[in-house]
């Protein structure tokens, strides 16, 4: 008997975690669009993210129809419980999403569409967090629906998790552009890097001494032997990860640095997956009642495990051919 | 003003708004990225230069739209959650993974292969170039199997059981996926999105054609390309627009079997008939169930329905009261959308006798009408989503799940919220993009240089690495 429900959750957290750290980099040049200033350094910076962001979203798509296809349950209960934060994510993608064509209608210093991609992708950024922090608040569920209020996930601890997660997309998107620019830009990448992974460090922290006494639940992963055993090395390869960071930030080339950030979000994300496990909704939906029946799950696995390598080797591919420093042609967009 | 306070018609506002919006650039994009396809590969195969000019122009328009049609799409994935999560927990388990599939294998191919057709010509070689544009049109293609087998599969349910949670549980993927209102539908649809894009590209042409008749006498326009696009619009005019009308017809007696409810609503019977008359046009009063200033051609209805002098049509009234249908947006939309094709239809011919003669480039009279049609795809793909999601009404799944079940236990005020940003965010951001690529089609289309050709040299077999290319980079994008 395979448990395909378990299969199902490993994948679409997968897909989150893809979506996280290649859309987070191009989040997180958007986020720092702002504190750069003069419009070839602009140009720069959007070209470097130009061909691949649309793919990166992509992801976020198979999140929600994988949701959608695979935990119909949790779908139509997170969905409505956050539906402030997801509306607001969706609007603000809208505007980072046409500020990519549109800002090259514009050829002046000052761009509303700079604005827009930077006002939008922070907003997305925020809103994602706050998600993230309603989710591990917990929600209310009455029968198989969500049964609170359409405030319910304003918190204080929310509000943090929003920031945290601004401030690590930042970190992403920072060490992409030491990867792919030369000179001022990249020392100035540098310089944002090394300011954004100690704001992430300090974040992730806070949120991980927090998050055990929300629910007792979570408690038990982290503080209860011989559960300890797995959560240990968790903070141990993340202190490596950090390592690889700031020496990958001393390098010309490479990608060093963006892989380094990329291991910090991994591992936290695979913390919070410990805690979470095996709910998909704390604390009172398990990921096996919020599965749809075997059924629909083994169809859709058929395909996902022909399509996704298929789908990893082209994206890769895709980004092989934009390999190395962005020029600064202007007839590289227009 | 009591139905805009109910929080499910504030979310079927929503859905209709935000669909509607996104449909424009699907509906146009599938269209053009097959344009693009068959652009590249005339080129490949016959060097005329014509084509990769016509395939620069047309690149950069597809890159705006295409844009506009993502971020829009992204709304809709997580609509079905945020305001129906009824219908997502009942249906999720046969929708979903046709969702999934259509992500996996329409919307990563189109993404993935989207930045090589716009940036990477010189960098991947034509021959991967043209890949890559044949994928992207494959992309939109599959994407379109697979939304048309979500939405026929609610038309027409087959292939499901229920299970004890009340959920759908399909019994039968191929019956999920191939119900007897999908082939009509996907068929449509395409050369919907087909003749919405050659009128577009038709349109543009024509305004230059126009705008040389004047005077512009500039030696940077690129004739030939302007002549070539419209000779290539008007030729799929002339022969997709009669299929289409018989695709559409046949749709039509398709819905007749299973959806009859939908028939009576857009042909405007609130009474069974036999023999039927056509009404062709009137005001329908649902209150009192009658359709007011009729006027109707007598026995044409049941002509083009039954096929047969003195077939019977039944109307609303065969039916529970509780189980209609509105009449009046299915039944203006339907008409809207026929008009329009028969419009489309007398382009297409009214072409052909002109190229017979010789005169297809100078006809002013001419130019000006396919000008003003170029808008009109896009008005009768709307009006057909009218027709038949207006027509589905009162369910979500046709006959088994109503639109009041299916919405989210979200307050009203949170759906007016969401919708009036909805509307204020669209309007601003793609009348923006609309605006551009408005400007983008004034330009005229150049010669343009493949960067290939002139930069031969520099590019061995396989890849080139960047920093060559950079300074090459004078692709003609620079020039926009």
């Amino acid at each position: 008997m395979i448990d395909y429900a378990l299969i199902w959750a490993g994948l679409i957290a997968f897909a989150v975690l893809a979506y996280v750290v290649l859309d987070g980099f191009d989040l997180g040049v958007g986020i720092l669009f702002p504190f750069v200033q003069g419009k070839e350094n602009r140009d720069r910076m959007m070209n470097s993210v130009a061909p691949v962001w649309d793919g990166n979203e992509t992801w976020l798509i198979l999140g929600g129809g994988g949701l959608l296809a695979v935990f119909p349950l949790a779908y139509s209960i997170i969905l409505p419980a956050l539906y402030v934060p997801i509306f607001t994510m969706l609007l603000a993608l809208v505007f980072r999403g046409v500020a990519f064509e549109f800002r090259w209608k514009i050829n002046s210093e000052k761009n509303f569409w700079d604005k827009a991609f930077a006002g939008g992708s922070t907003v997305v950024a925020f809103a994602q967090g706050i998600v993230l922090g309603g989710l591990i608040e917990g929600i209310p569920v009455a029968g198989r629906a969500y049964a609170g209020g359409w405030w319910d996930w304003l918190t204080p601890f929310t509000v943090f998790t929003g920031v945290s997660l601004v401030i690590g997309y930042s970190l992403l998107g920072a060490t992409w552009l030491v990867s792919k620019t030369e000179g001022e830009l990249q020392e100035k990448a540098r310089y944002f890097a090394r300011r954004a992974a100690f704001g992430t460090l300090f974040c992730i922290a806070v949120v991980s001494l927090y998050t055990p006494f929300v629910h007792e639940h979570f408690a038990h992963r982290w503080f209860k032997w011989p559960e300890m055993l797995y959560s240990i090395p968790v903070p141990i390869l993340l202190l490596g990860c950090v390592w690889v960071l700031f020496r990958g930030l001393q390098q010309e080339h490479g990608v060093r640095a963006y892989l380094g950030a990329v291991g910090i979000f991994v591992l936290s994300y695979i913390g919070l997956a410990m805690s979470f496990f095996p709910y998909m909704i704390p604390p009172s939906i398990t990921l096996w009642e919020a599965a749809a029946p075997d059924v629909s799950l083994r169809f859709l696995l058929v395909g996902a495990v022909f399509l996704v390598p298929i789908i990893l080797a082209y994206t890769g591919y895709s980004y092989w051919v934009f390999r190395g420093k962005v020029g600064n042609t202007k007839g590289y967009h227009g | 003003m009591d139905w805009f306070l109910a929080a499910v018609n504030l979310a079927r506002l929503q859905f209709a708004f935000t669909v509607a919006f996104h449909i424009i650039f699907p509906a146009f994009t599938i269209g053009l990225a097959s344009y693009l396809f068959v652009l590249n590969f005339l080129h490949y195969r016959t060097r005329n230069p014509v084509y990769l000019d016509i395939f620069n122009y047309w690149k950069k328009i597809f890159t705006l739209s295409f844009g506009m049609g993502v971020v829009s799409g992204i709304v809709m994935s997580y609509q079905f959650g945020t305001n129906w999560s009824v219908f997502s927990d009942k249906v999720g388990p046969i929708i979903g993974p046709l969702i999934g599939y259509e992500v996996m294998t329409a919307f990563f191919l189109e993404a993935g292969f989207l930045g090589v057709m716009l940036f990477g010509r010189q960098r991947v070689g034509e021959k991967l170039h043209l890949f890559a544009t044949a994928m992207v049109a494959l992309g939109t293609l599959a994407s379109a199997f697979w939304i048309l087998a979500v939405n026929s599969w609610m038309q027409t349910p087959e292939g499901y059981l229920i299970n004890e949670a009340g959920q759908f549980v399909p019994e039968s993927w191929p019956a999920v996926i191939f119900t007897p209102s999908f082939p009509h539908r996907l068929a449509h649809m395409v050369l919907a999105a087909y003749l919405t894009t050659s009128f577009v590209v038709g349109a543009v042409a024509a305004y230059h054609l126009l705008k040389l008749r004047i005077g512009h006498q500039d030696p940077k326009v690129n004739v030939d390309a302007v002549r070539k696009m419209f000779s290539m619009a008007m030729w799929m005019a002339a022969i997709v627009a009669p299929i289409q009308i018989f695709v559409g017809d046949s749709h039509g007696l398709n819905t007749l079997k299973y959806q009859p409810m939908k028939i009576a609503a857009l042909e405007g019977h609130f009474e069974s008939q036999k023999p039927a008359g056509l009404v062709l046009f009137g005001i329908p009063n649902e209150e009192e169930a009658k359709m007011e200033y009729k006027v109707e051609i007598p026995l044409l209805g049941s002509i083009i329905l039954r096929h047969d002098l003195d077939g019977e049509i039944l109307g609303l009234d065969a039916f529970p009261r509780e189980d209609w249908p509105p009449m009046a947006p299915p039944f203006y939309a339907f008409r809207v959308m026929v008009g329009i094709a028969f419009l489309m239809l007398a382009v297409g011919i009214t072409s052909l006798v002109l190229r017979k003669r010789g005169r297809l480039y100078d006809s002013p009279r001419f130019l000006k009408s396919v000008v003003v049609m170029g808008p009109s795809g896009f008005i009768a793909v709307i009006s057909g989503w009218i027709v038949t999601e207006v027509g589905r009404q009162p369910f979500t799944v046709y006959q088994l799940l109503r639109t009041s079940e299916s919405v989210s236990p979200v307050d009203a005020p949170a759906v007016a919220a969401s919708l009036i940003a909805f509307i204020l965010v669209y309007f601003t951001l793609f009348g923006a993009g609309i605006t551009y690529i408005l400007r983008q089609i004034r330009k005229f289309p150049v010669h343009s240089e493949d960067p290939l050709k002139t930069e031969a040299p520099i590019r061995a077999a396989g890849f080139v690495h960047p920093a060559l290319v950079a300074d090459t980079n004078k692709d003609s994008r620079s020039q926009s």
